[in-house]
């Protein structure tokens, strides 16, 4: 066991595209990190590049203190799961776990005691003697694991193992991977498209995009306070509400009515570069339907009607899409997500708001609703960097902090 | 079958006999159901299936007349004493001709010198064809032309290429000859055994190359990187993960090139003429055939080259029942 530090790693192809950027993160001993981005966004590479499959045109990876830049990945003691599983087809179960250990010059016995270990662990004892062909998709997910902890390895890297489940056994299997690795503390690095696997597995999650490290936190951090417009969108589903928002008298003019605006943020729309349009950030859950709140908590925030769209009950709530009129809030991050999402050209006209309300609203499909959101809860980014405005130390206070 | 038992007169007949030839359909009870929907996609399937064996026909017929009928012809001369320099003395001797080609030195001569030649060269081919599949396979730069470049030989006419080899090694005026000294190896036997087989890999490396670089692309890239992780070397990987993968290729490859080595003619032909003892059985099939016109011998010697050459291909096939991709996992459960 070990830890792991990225001190300024780049990864530039031959042709000259940068796939990743100095990225700079420092992995504790027994820490569980995921990297998460889009597709393209340099996660595997950033993998790839720890595990020794690629090269490292610049930077410095050290695991367990020591410089392994240099070393072939069989040297740098690390296991790997594959998205694709990567089982060996010719080998049985039992001969699949066997081979680091096989190759690794352990005797006989050993061997076998370490296999049936594991085994057990993944509940894999049954099938030692079958061959991948002839297992499930979970089955095999569990013998790629099993192969990867029977070395008691320095660190696990997880290459989206769970991508090519379908749903159900991948909520399964997540709680596995979590416990597995609760259970051996044995560093990890998984590498997901997926937010939920994200924000559910990780001690720290780091978001990428486009090769560079977006944010690195809690799960729980990120999406309370993420640091900009990118990470905001990226993180949460359904994802946060984007709504164009123009700076007018000390107010911000949007689709939802005139939102006040607190000193701080006053102070840093003042500055001399400061925008003029801004991109306001609510996500579902900061919604109420207005009938159902009290004045206490209808003070902390604002009111609009507007017609509602769709009402999709959850059970323990209600998702409810409303079209407010208005211009659409647009920005190089929010395209590349709605690409991500496959959505790009999929958008309408005006915006398309999605709320969280209590499932005691009566809201109706056709009807005009009246809607509170909470202000503090608001994020206000700016459309140029992306960065968010209402991020103060670390924390975001919503668009009233003083 | 017993769907002809249901007594629903002609149309049901003609139903069930259609659902016969289509193979699994169940017979439904409600005799209703089958008169009603299933019969325009009998009826539909039927039309297919005869559309099918029309448009297979020409070919099959093509291949009876190409192949079937020769070799069934060719197996009625080897029964019979038939030398077209005596044609009066032709007549059915049974199995004599194959006592006679089989009690003869000739025949185990040319038979050895055959399977000294496909072993050797397969075998080399398989390595060199493996290294330069590999090569092919990798090549970053230039891939095209690195491709291009290692099929020249396989592109060129076997005779045409074996004319260069015999001039090549002919003293006096051949570059090869005059390296050693202008010695004539075309004129013993070890050296034009060995310049055969030069010539056949030479050849025929390519070929092999290109079948087993279809194999290497079976081999996913997880599987190699999973591999280095695991702690295997490059040796390793090649060894423990690439080849039991492209096993069935391999197969196929050496199938193909077995069979074809087995047949060598050309280059013996044009290098030695045979001479020195160096005729393949294809050789002597035709010295006897074509030059001796003695069909009933010729015939025999064809017969028995044909009978090894699909023994070869069963015992190949047998190795692949158990090589090819998911079939040895039925037994394992």
């Amino acid at each position: 066991m070990a830890d792991i530090v990225l001190d300024k790693v780049s990864k530039r192809f031959p042709d000259g595209t940068t796939a990743v950027q100095d990225v700079d993160l420092e992995i504790a001993d027994g820490e569980f990190v995921i990297l998460v981005g889009p597709s393209g966004c340099g996660k595997s590479t950033t993998l790839n590049m720890i595990a020794g499959l690629e090269d490292i045109s610049s930077g410095e990876l050290r695991i367990g203190g020591e410089r392994v830049n240099d070393k072939a990945p069989r040297d740098r003691d690390i296991a790997m799961v594959f998205q694709s599983y990567a089982l060996y087809p010719n080998m049985t179960v039992r001969e699949n776990m066997a081979f680091p250990l096989r190759l690794a010059k352990l005797d006989k016995e050993t061997i076998n005691q370490k296999v049936d270990e594991a085994a057990k662990v993944l509940e894999l004892t049954a099938l030692l003697d079958r061959k991948p062909a002839n297992l499930s998709g979970g089955q095999r997910q569990r013998v790629a694991m099993g192969r990867a902890i029977v070395r008691q390895p320095k660190a696990f890297l997880m290459d989206e193992p769970l991508s090519n489940l379908d749903a159900k056994l991948r909520v399964q299997m997540r709680t596995v991977v979590s416990r597995l690795q609760k259970q051996l503390g044995t560093t990890t690095v998984y590498v997901t498209h997926d937010q939920t696997e994200a924000m559910t597995l990780g001690d720290r999650v780091v978001i990428m995009r486009g090769g560079a490290v977006q944010q690195v936190g809690p799960p729980q951090e990120l999406y309370d306070h993420p640091r900009n417009l990118f990470v905001a969108g990226f993180i949460g589903s359904p994802s946060m509400n984007f709504v164009h928002a123009a700076v007018e008298d000390g107010k911000l003019r949007t689709a939802l009515g005139d939102v006040p605006i607190g000193e701080r943020v006053r102070r840093e729309l003042e500055a001399g570069d400061a925008p003029r349009e801004l991109i306001l950030g609510i996500r579902p859950e900061h919604f109420e339907d207005a009938a159902l709140i009290d004045d206490e908590t209808r003070r902390r925030g604002m009111e609009f009607e507007a017609p509602v769209d769709i009402v999709e009950s959850m059970g323990s709530d209600k998702y409810v899409y409303f079209t407010v009129e208005g211009e659409r809030a647009t920005a190089a991050e929010l395209e590349e997500l709605a690409a991500d999402a496959g959505a790009a050209d999929f958008a309408g006209g005006g915006s398309n708001l999605v709320t969280r309300l209590s499932a005691e609203s009566p809201v109706r499909e056709g009807e005009s609703r009246r809607v509170w959101f909470n202000l503090e809860k608001i994020h206000l980014f700016d459309p140029g960097s992306g960065r968010n405005l209402t991020l103060h130390e670390g924390r975001s206070a919503g668009a009233l902090a003083d | 079958m017993s769907v002809n038992a249901t007594p629903a007169g002609a149309q049901a007949a003609a139903e069930a006999e259609s659902e016969q030839s289509g193979g699994r359909h169940a017979a439904v009870p409600q005799q209703r159901s089958r008169r009603g929907s299933r019969a325009p996609l009998s009826e539909n399937k039927r039309a297919e299936r005869r559309l099918g064996w029309l448009l297979c026909a020409p070919a099959a017929l093509v291949m009876v007349l190409v192949t079937a009928y020769p070799i069934l012809y060719s197996v009625w001369l080897s029964l019979q004493r038939f030398d077209l320099r005596f044609p009066d003395e032709r007549q059915f001797v049974g199995l004599e001709n194959y006592v006679t080609v089989l009690t003869n030195d000739f025949w185990w001569t040319a038979f050895g010198v055959t399977a000294l030649i496909t072993v050797v060269t397969v075998a080399v081919e398989l390595v060199l064809g493996m290294g330069l599949a590999l090569i092919m396979h990798r090549t970053l730069v230039g891939r095209g032309i690195v491709r291009t470049a290692a099929l020249i030989p396989y592109g060129i006419v076997t005779v045409v290429a074996a004319f260069s080899w015999r001039y090549a090694w002919t003293p006096g005026t051949g570059y090869l000859a005059n390296l050693f000294d202008g010695s004539a190896p075309l004129t013993e036997r070890a050296s034009s055994l060995a310049i055969i087989m030069l010539a056949e890999i030479w050849k025929t490396t390519p070929f092999m190359a290109l079948l087993l670089m279809a194999g290497l692309a079976l081999v996913p890239e997880d599987l190699l990187k999973a591999a280095s992780t695991d702690g295997a070397t490059a040796w390793q990987r090649f060894t423990k993960v690439m080849l039991p993968v492209m096993k069935p290729a391999i197969l196929v490859a050496l199938l193909f090139r077995t069979l074809d080595a087995f047949r060598v003619f050309d280059n013996i032909f044009v290098l030695t003429n045979g001479g020195n003892e160096t005729s393949s059985v294809s050789m002597l099939a035709y010295n006897n055939l074509i030059r001796g016109l003695n069909l009933g011998i010729g015939s025999t010697m064809s017969v028995l080259i044909f009978i090894t050459v699909a023994i070869i291909a069963f015992v190949f096939v047998k190795l692949f029942g158990t090589a090819a991709p998911g079939s040895d996992d039925g037994e394992r459960r």
